[in-house]
């Protein structure tokens, strides 16, 4: 730790203790975190973040720009995706050597196999009630997502569903569409 | 200053329901936010949906209870798991981890709530007597000062916060997009719904909350835990003896004025008092090389900071209505949701409520401490559940949860849009934090600058040109260009530090010279 400055300069000796923190931190939560992705995923965000201002910059043109004593309902949208496209591009030139992303791993499928088994959930609720969906829900995250044994699968499910029921229908009574 | 509405807002905070309320909100709100990976922001959005039936006053308390008791839980993490909850307990991991590890994580949990009750209740005297000064100024405040404030709120958070700054800015601007989204208010033109009726009166603000920060988390998490086991280090004897209490002394006063007064300021104010609070106690101590192996004070400074600091940031949210990060935007839209629009108004035209929100804190706050110590064996042994089992019950928390908000099945697919942006966000290095302030904001800026522009005949000069909102557009504009200048002027010096961790030390400095002034005089 640098001592150069003593207590008369109390600000300088604090930024410097915090930089060093800053710095251990940084270096604590980098073991903890899949590699980063490189300079294409950088590229790649912001060439998202590009189309959806130009996305934006061309629909809000159609909504009607106005002037600006009368505002039109598009001025607002298209002054801020006009900065969406703006600094999109700055992130497309300068962001490239940046080293926040982190790459997809084969346990990110895992990740998209429990989004498609929330929207099956979203979808079968109106129709079948959500008892048998979040049970679904709920073997599939256990005993396929996270590799639970199927004792621990049938338990904590049919414990977690039967908790909602008490909950939500019994004990709150919010009409959540129900199979019985 | 007249009394009478603080006592009537304490005999409204008393009545048995609502303190029931405020304690089943500490309770939960510790147990959600001791799970691993969900810090407060997760926990407040993912438990809005229980606040919505209820009514307004109880369900303010109740949200209070929730808040503290999401801000502790995180700190529960950091000290048995080495898992901060949020950025603004990662300090106390240091010596939490390190006196869990010597078997003395029960010395440091008590340490931390009684910090943080402390801490907490300075910040609320400060708040109750600060807060109806501030509103008073803001009074006069038209449209151009509030275009403005709501600007300079986004950029601070987006720029003083971790991660790229750039990548911050961008997602505001995004979130400031989403919220345009509906009819707009003031020709009655359909922006952005793509014929869809669900999006014609715009997207709420609980999916988008509980879709970025909550099931975003979960998912990111789900990655993560098949592999992960967590082992919480043994609790025993919660109690500080009277030797901790007596080292810890100093550090809970000090941290207690570091955290009211640097909490003030937008964005990084909990995160920036923590660090404040362990530096200034590292910098007193006679052996300086015990923090990081143990100190009892280097778990109570941040956290009594963090959390006078997470107390204080509600004087902008209740006498601006502007949020200073995004936990502090969560409570925003959670006010909104219950018909309070906080505001300078507030203070004046509904005093039950705006005393009602304070001083559901100071009872919060107490619940906490009271609750805190008896159920530290709770969340041990909920840590020791494996994240496996507990993802699925949250995801499906979420799921109904949202769904009991409008009783809307849209609402449920747009949790789980949000939640694939909010996980692609985190793989991406965007924080969800500025987007979702932004979103919030959107529609009192946009409608600002456009009734601002009506008044000013058209002419956008007119914001430079009021004294006020000319003051905060210049500081706007030292938002974006100081940390451009420090950039080129180390650049020039041949610094060999990256240019990301330059800008972010170069901000983080200019706020501390800043502040021990002010920290002397808040603690007085």
């Amino acid at each position: 730790m640098s001592t150069t400055s003593g207590p008369e300069r109390p600000p300088a000796a604090e930024a410097d203790i915090l930089e060093e923190l800053k710095a251990e931190l940084a270096h604590d939560l980098e073991e903890e975190r899949p590699p980063h992705a490189g300079p294409l995923a950088q590229v790649a965000a912001g060439l998202v973040t590009l189309a959806i201002g130009i996305a934006g910059v061309a629909l809000s043109l159609g909504f009607g720009l106005g002037s600006l004593t009368q505002p039109g309902p598009g001025l607002w949208p298209f002054v801020v995706s006009v900065a969406v496209t703006a600094l999109s591009l700055a992130q497309l030139a300068f962001g490239r050597e940046a080293q926040d992303t982190e790459t997809f791993t084969r346990s990110s499928a895992l990740t998209a196999l429990g989004v498609l088994t929330l929207v099956g959930l979203a979808a079968l609720l109106p129709i079948i009630g959500f008892e048998v969906p979040a049970l679904l829900v709920m073997v599939i995250w256990l005993r396929f997502l996270g590799g639970e044994s199927w004792r621990t699968t049938a338990v904590v499910s049919v414990v977690t569903v039967a908790a909602f029921y008490a909950l939500f229908v019994l004990a709150l009574s919010i009409p959540l569409p129900r199979l019985i | 200053m007249d009394f009478s509405p603080i006592l009537t807002g304490f005999e409204i905070v008393l009545q048995p329901t609502n303190l029931l309320y405020c304690l089943v909100g500490v309770v939960i709100g510790m147990l959600i936010g001791v799970l691993p990976g969900l810090g407060p922001a997760a926990t407040i959005a993912i438990l809005l949906p229980i606040t919505y039936g209820i009514e307004p006053v109880s369900a303010i308390i109740m949200l209070a209870g929730i808040f503290y008791g999401a801000q502790y839980g995180g700190t529960i993490t950091s000290v048995l798991l080495r898992l901060p909850g949020e950025a603004s307990s990662v300090v106390t991991v240091f010596d939490g981890f390190a006196m869990a590890k010597q078997g003395r994580a029960g010395a440091a949990l008590g340490i931390a709530a009684i910090g943080s009750f402390i801490g907490g209740t300075v910040a609320i005297i400060g708040l109750s007597v600060l807060a109806p000064v501030v509103a008073g100024y803001a009074l006069d405040f038209g449209p151009p000062e509030y275009a403005a404030l709501g600007l300079l709120g986004v950029l601070l958070v987006s720029t003083v916060g971790n991660g790229g700054k750039l990548k911050a800015v961008i997602g505001a601007a995004i979130g400031l997009l989403i919220a345009t989204v509906g009819r707009d208010t003031f020709t009655g033109a359909e922006r952005f719904t793509f014929g869809n009726l669900n999006l014609a009166d715009g997207i709420d603000f609980v999916p988008i909350a509980m879709g970025l920060f909550g099931l975003g988390e979960i998912l990111y998490n789900l990655e993560e835990n098949r592999k992960k086991v967590h082992a919480p280090a043994k609790v025993t004897k919660v109690w500080p003896s009277r030797q901790d209490l007596s080292e810890s002394k100093g550090a809970i006063a000090r941290g207690s004025g570091i955290g009211f007064g640097l909490g003030v300021l937008p964005g990084g104010g909990a995160v920036l008092s923590s660090l404040v609070a362990y530096a200034v106690e590292k910098r007193r101590a006679k052996q300086p090389e015990r923090f990081g192996r143990g100190a009892i004070e280097g778990v109570a400074a941040p956290e009594t900071a963090n959390n006078a600091a997470a107390t204080s940031s509600f004087i902008p949210l209740l006498t601006l209505g502007i949020p200073a990060n995004a936990t502090m935007a969560l409570m925003f839209g959670a006010l909104l949701i219950q018909g309070v629009q906080p505001g300078p108004q507030l203070v004046d035209q509904h005093p039950d409520i705006f005393w009602g929100v304070i001083n559901s804190m100071y009872i919060g706050n107490i619940l906490l401490l009271i609750m805190s110590i008896p159920m530290v064996g709770i969340f041990v042994r909920i840590l020791k559940v494996r994240p496996a089992i507990l993802a699925p019950i949250t995801a499906l928390i979420t799921m109904l949860g949202v769904y009991t908000v409008n009783n809307s099945v849209f609402d449920i697919y747009l949790v789980i849009v949000f939640g694939v942006i909010g996980y692609l966000m985190k793989k991406f290095g965007f924080d969800p934090g500025p987007m979702v302030l932004a979103f919030v904001l959107g529609t009192l800026i946009e409608s600002s600058t456009r009734q601002s522009l009506l008044i000013f005949g058209g002419d956008p000069t007119g914001f430079v040109s009021r004294p006020i909102s000319g003051t905060i557009f210049a500081a706007i504009l030292a938002v974006l260009l100081v940390p451009l200048v420090r950039k080129v002027f180390r650049v020039r010096r041949g610094d060999s530090q990256p240019p990301a961790a330059t800008t972010a030390a170069g901000t983080d400095r200019t706020t501390t010279e800043s502040t021990p002034e002010r920290e002397t005089t808040e603690a007085k």
